[in-house]
Formats: structure tokens, C-alpha cells, sequence
């Protein structure tokens, strides 16, 4: 149990910049997610605390020790590998003793962690199996066993569901969060899975390009996107995103999008006041764009005219792939949806839920509301 | 006629065992043909009514007990099986560390010292026993059998690091990484992870460096002239070939039972060279 400080870090390779500045407080026990797009310096930023790669600039604390210098080994840490990493000759049990017999811990002392270990992750009668005879899902759980028999005071995951199939992905995720609740460890996890990041983490870390784009909750990342990259990348489907301008009418402020115009509510038009004639991309979520046969009576403003042009429906939902003018949306949508492909359809949209970004990159959050 | 598909199998199975048999005969006549000369009498061997395919007259042990008690075989046998010993240790040793040096420390100019070291291997014998007579003389090991530790790994330790070169890359990194994150220092990650997974490598390799220093001939037959210190493959030749007269029957003999170490080795690790550790480590 520690927490972890990272100052600063910046690691290159050759000329290029992996991971840019990067500067996190991890709390002890803190579930932590970094996410991000392939290549964002994510893996690297793990792999640098874990010591398996040099840094160029900054610092990492673990507990209260900096421990830039120290080899793995000596940093307490245990990792979980994207590949598991299993040793292919050793048993198991092998597989799961062997950081413990490299630290010389007595024999029964070895056994009884192992045992423990592998109760909590079910794999008790495959203990002396080698890694070839089991399957996906169960050499996952030695990789993690082979982890918590250390009791190391922080846990890295890289990525270590993208090779199970979807049913297991999602089985093994809610493990992971109440294997978390059990151990009461630090935990960092790396993932290219939003949904991942989401259901996971009491703390979110969006990466891009080696940079932190923004750090919050999961609710906190979801509702209030710092910019547009960050509304984009978490939610699935996608954040519609639509360029649009600011105009005043009858002293009233719109947004007008070409094809249909949207009225500002009331309580978010002072932010706005300033920025008439400013050229903005908004983003609105897909399930806050509702048929209109079937939305919410408290929703306000005119519906927007759209063409269905692909109807998915998921049983629970409908997304509707749709377009108005030079846009093409997604919605999600009642199931009870009329739409059919080709025809027109009218869509509600909920203003309250509008994000408002600037034009030019890197498309900061416009200011709509007051939070802490 | 419609066959089903497991009768098909079978018929493939016997197709493909047909094919081999010419190969089989190719390469076992030598053997035969030294088997049964080794058996005949010298009288039978020289006889121009001979038959060399068959053995006419009564088989004799007359060459192998020649071999066995009036010649030196028994000690060429112990010099050899030291020699190569030695030699494959040295060999294993050296390529070992060799071999896990260049594959998974980045060091100034690794991968030029890679592809060097079995360069190294391309030049021929006949071109080095000469300036190594002069490294050997100057040892001061000219005539002894100890000249030849130093001769053969020359030979050897290069195609071995070369063998586990390729066996060591196969590694993945995160199987280093995870070792690394469990404590292992770079010895025990060799120890512990490397030498096991890589054990059909390390098979390999060690019958190669043994079957090259068991079956060198060049450089024994240069560098050492008492018979008390010589090899078997050089020792037979210097001594059963005495001037224009060749003593056939022991020559087969001789190499017949010189050539029974190299089998043995094969039969019993040849399952080993062929099955595949490295199943299993990842996904």
C-alpha cells in the first residue's frame, strides 16, 4: 500500500518524445486508468514506473521513496502483462512462487501465499498445470496471481484484457474492481478500452500523444470533457461533434449549426454572451439526442429535421445513424422507434447536455456552468 | 473405389514411408558396407571372387579384437571422449553467456559483434591450421592432445552462439520483464528462465559442438604425432594405413565403433532437438 508521485516525467526515445511532462498524484488505493489511443505513452509511462524503462526527465515516488534508480525488483511493485507473460516451463504453482523464492521467503510461507492467491482467483485445481494447458481466461488469472502472492504495495496492469474474448473481458473486469476492494492495493492500469477505463477507475488519466489531457473520475471525464479529444474519446458511440456559430437573435443567442439552429437555455447564455459571431464545434452524446415520438416532455427546443440512414437496433436501444444537411449523427434512441431507413425523422435534443468547444485546436471546453 | 478419410491418412502415411526408402538405402549402404567388412576375414576382403555386398566365408571378430588389444583404440577412445568433453563444455560455456550478451544487452556495437561472430565460422579450416600451428607452438602444446581444447572451439563456440543467438531471440522481452518485476537479477533471469525455455536450443548446440569435435580430423592429424596423445579419427588413420597397405577389416571396424558415441547421442536427444518449450508463453 503506497501511494505514487510522478514529477514531471518525460521519457524519449531516440528523437521522439513518448511521454511529455507528465505530472500525476496517485493516492493510496486509488484505482487508477490511464487511457488512451495507441501510442499515446500510456505503456511507457507504466513501464517507467515499473523500471523497465530509463526516464529522460522528472521523478517517481512510490510511498515516500524515489525510486528512478532502483531496479524492479526493489521497487515492490508487480506486473500484469498485456501477454501474461507466463513461464512456459514452470507449473502453476512455479509460475505463482517464483518471485517469492527468488526473495528466499520460506517454504511454507510460499505455499500458504500461493494457496491464498489462488483461492481468491478460483485456479486451485490448476496449480500444476503448465501455462499451455489452459486457456486464455485462465492463464490471465496466474498472471494476476503470480502479482497478489507478492503483496507488492503497488499493482501495474498493462493492458491485460485485450487478449480475452468479449464475454470474458467483461467477467474479468468486474473481478479485477473487487479484487481491488479485497486487496486495498494501488493500482495502475493501462488500457485503449474506454469502457475499461469507466467501469475500472476511481481515477481516469486520458492521454494523448504523450500528454495528460485530463484527470478526473470517470463521471467527471464523462460529463465535463476539458476538450474535444477527451469528448470524443470517452463514450461509445462517439460524441456527435458539429460546427456551428453563435449568433444573437431577438436578443436571444442560438447556435447555428447550417442545417438547423438550436436555442441556448437560459442559464448557460451569460457564459455565451461574450462570443457572438465565434465559430465553435459542439458536441452533443448520442443518447441525449431522442426520437421525438418518444422524449422526455421536459426537454425544450425545436426538433431537428434528419434522414435515417442506418438503424442498429440493440434490443434495450436503437442507434440511429442519420443526417442533417452536410452532418451526420448518431443517436440512441427508444426502442420503440419508428425510423426507418431513408425516411425523415425528428430528434430532440437535450441543450442541457451541450458541450461547447472552441474552433481552433487543441479545442478547449467552452465555460457553459459552474462546478467545484 | 471411395475411401474413407481415415483410410486415406493411412495411405498417405505408407506413400510418404515409401518415399523415404531410397533416401534410407542411400545413406545407410556406407554403414553396411563397413559392417560387413568389419566381419570378414582378410582373406575373404582381398579375394577377387569376393562378393562385397555379403559375407561368404565364416565371420570373424579377428579385426575388433585387433583393434580393441593390439592397437591403441581404448586410449584414442578415452583421448577423444576428454577432448570433446572438455571442448563442448568450453563451447557451451563460452556461447551461453555469449549469446545472452548479444541478445538482450544493448551495448555499443552488439549487433555488428553478432553477425562478426559468424563470419568468423566462414573461414575454412584449411586456411587457419596454419597460423594455428604457430599459436599452438607457441603454447607450447605442439604433439599433445590438450593443443586441440584450444583449437576446436574456434570452430565451435562461434556456430553455437550463432544457434542460440536465434533460440535466445525467440524469447519474448516480457517474459525478461516479468523475471525482472519478480526480482531476478540478469544471472538468474539466464539460469532460471533463459536456459530452460531454450532447452531445445541448448540441445542442439551442444550436439553440434560435440559431434564437430568428435569428427575433427585436420587439426589432430597436424598437430599431433605421438599415438599415446592422438584422437580416434586421426589415430586410426595413422595407424591402420601403413604406408600403400590398408588394414580394411579394422579400418571398418575402428570406425564403426568410433562412430557408436554420435548415434547414441542422436537417438536419445533427437526427441528433445525437435520439441518445441516455447508453446504457451504467450496468449
Amino acid at each position: 500500500m503506497a501511494k505514487v508521485v510522478i514529477e514531471k516525467l518525460s521519457k524519449n526515445f531516440d528523437r521522439v518524445e513518448a511521454v511529455k511532462n507528465f505530472e500525476l498524484d496517485i493516492g493510496d488505493r486509488e484505482f487508477v486508468v490511464l487511457v488512451g489511443p495507441s501510442g499515446c505513452g500510456k505503456s511507457t509511462t507504466l513501464r517507467c514506473v515499473a523500471g523497465l524503462e530509463e526516464v529522460t526527465a522528472g521523478e517517481i515516488y512510490i510511498g515516500d521513496q524515489m525510486v528512478n534508480d532502483l531496479p524492479p525488483r526493489d521497487r515492490n511493485i508487480a506486473m500484469v502483462f498485456q501477454d501474461y507473460a507466463l513461464y512456459p516451463h514452470m507449473s502453476v504453482y512455479q509460475n505463482m512462487a517464483f518471485g517469492l523464492k527468488l526473495r528466499k521467503y520460506a517454504k511454507a510461507e510460499i505455499a500458504q501465499r500461493v494457496r491464498e492467491a489462488a483461492q481468491i482467483l478460483g485456479i486451485e485445481e490448476l496449480l500444476h498445470r503448465k501455462p499451455r494447458e489452459l486457456s486464455g481466461g485462465q492463464r490471465q488469472r496466474v498472471a494476476v496471481g503470480r502479482a497478489i502472492v507478492r503483496k507488492p504495495s503497488v499493482f501495474l496492469f498493462d493492458e491485460p484484457l485485450s487478449n480475452l474474448d468479449a464475454k470474458l473481458r467483461v467477467q474479468m473486469r468486474a473481478e479485477l474492481s473487487k479484487l481491488h476492494q479485497q486487496l486495498q492495493t494501488t493500482i495502475i492500469y493501462v488500457t485503449h478500452d474506454q469502457v475499461e477505463a469507466m467501469t475500472m477507475g476511481t481515477k481516469i488519466v486520458i492521454m494523448k500523444d504523450g500528454e495528460i489531457q485530463q484527470v478526473g473520475t470517470p463521471m467527471e471525464v464523462y460529463e465535463y470533457p476539458v476538450n474535444l479529444f477527451v469528448g470524443g474519446f470517452i463514450g461509445s458511440p462517439a460524441m456527435n461533434f458539429i460546427p456551428a456559430k453563435i449568433v444573437s437573435k431577438n436578443s436571444k443567442l442560438y447556435l447555428d449549426a447550417g442545417s438547423f439552429e438550436l436555442l441556448v437555455p437560459s442559464k448557460k447564455e451569460k457564459y455565451l454572451q461574450g462570443k457572438t459571431n465565434e465559430e465553435v464545434i459542439f458536441g452533443m452524446r448520442p443518447e441525449n439526442m431522442q426520437d421525438k415520438s418518444f422524449a422526455e416532455k421536459s426537454l425544450e427546443g425545436s426538433p431537428v429535421k434528419t434522414v435515417v440512414e442506418v438503424v442498429e437496433p440493440l434490443g434495450n436501444e436503437v442507434q440511429l445513424f442519420v443526417t442533417s444537411g452536410e452532418h451526420s449523427l448518431v443517436a440512441r434512441v427508444d426502442p420503440r422507434t419508428q425510423a426507418r431507413i431513408s425516411e425523415e425523422i425528428e430528434l430532440v435534443l437535450n441543450i442541457d447536455k451541450i458541450h461547447i468547444f472552441e474552433k481552433e485546436p487543441p479545442h478547449f471546453r467552452v465555460k457553459t456552468e459552474e462546478r467545484s | 473405389m471411395i475411401r474413407s478419410l481415415a483410410q486415406r491418412k493411412k495411405m498417405k502415411v505408407r506413400l510418404s514411408y515409401l518415399a523415404l526408402v531410397p533416401f534410407l538405402v542411400f545413406f545407410m549402404f556406407p554403414l553396411y558396407w563397413m559392417l560387413i567388412t568389419s566381419f570378414k576375414t582378410d582373406t575373404e576382403i582381398t579375394s577377387l571372387k569376393g562378393i562385397p555386398l555379403i559375407i561368404q566365408s565364416k565371420p570373424t571378430l579377428a579385426h575388433y579384437k585387433k583393434i580393441f588389444f593390439k592397437e591403441k583404440l581404448p586410449l584414442w577412445f578415452k583421448n577423444s571422449f576428454i577432448i570433446t568433453g572438455l571442448v563442448t563444455l568450453i563451447t557451451m560455456l563460452i556461447s551461453i553467456s555469449a549469446a545472452y550478451a548479444l541478445t538482450r544487452m544493448r551495448f555499443f556495437g552488439s549487433q555488428p559483434l553478432g553477425i562478426g561472430t559468424f563470419l568468423t565460422y566462414l573461414v575454412p579450416p584449411t586456411l587457419l591450421f596454419i597460423p594455428f600451428y604457430k599459436v599452438v607452438g607457441t603454447l607450447g602444446l605442439l604433439n599433445t592432445k590438450w593443443s586441440l581444447l584450444f583449437i576446436y572451439p574456434t570452430a565451435t563456440v562461434p556456430f553455437c552462439t550463432w544457434i542460440l543467438i536465434g533460440y535466445f531471440s525467440a524469447i519474448p522481452r516480457q517474459l525478461d520483464e516479468a523475471a525482472f518485476v519478480d526480482g531476478a537479477s540478469y544471472f538468474q533471469m539466464l539460469t532460471r528462465v533463459f536456459l530452460p525455455v531454450a532447452t531445445p536450443g541448448l540441445i542442439a548446440a551442444t550436439m553440434f559442438a560435440f559431434t564437430v569435435s568428435w569428427a575433427n580430423f585436420l587439426y589432430p592429424l597436424a598437430y599431433i604425432y605421438r599415438h599415446d596423445e592422438q584422437v580416434l579419427t586421426a589415430g586410426i588413420y595413422t595407424s591402420l594405413i601403413k604406408g600403400d597397405v590398408y588394414f580394411w577389416g579394422e579400418l571398418m571396424a575402428a570406425a564403426l565403433v568410433a562412430s557408436v558415441p554420435v548415434v547414441v547421442l542422436f537417438a536419445f536427444l533427437m526427441d528433445y532437438y525437435i520439441a518445441g518449450l516455447t508453446q504457451g508463453t504467450i496468449k
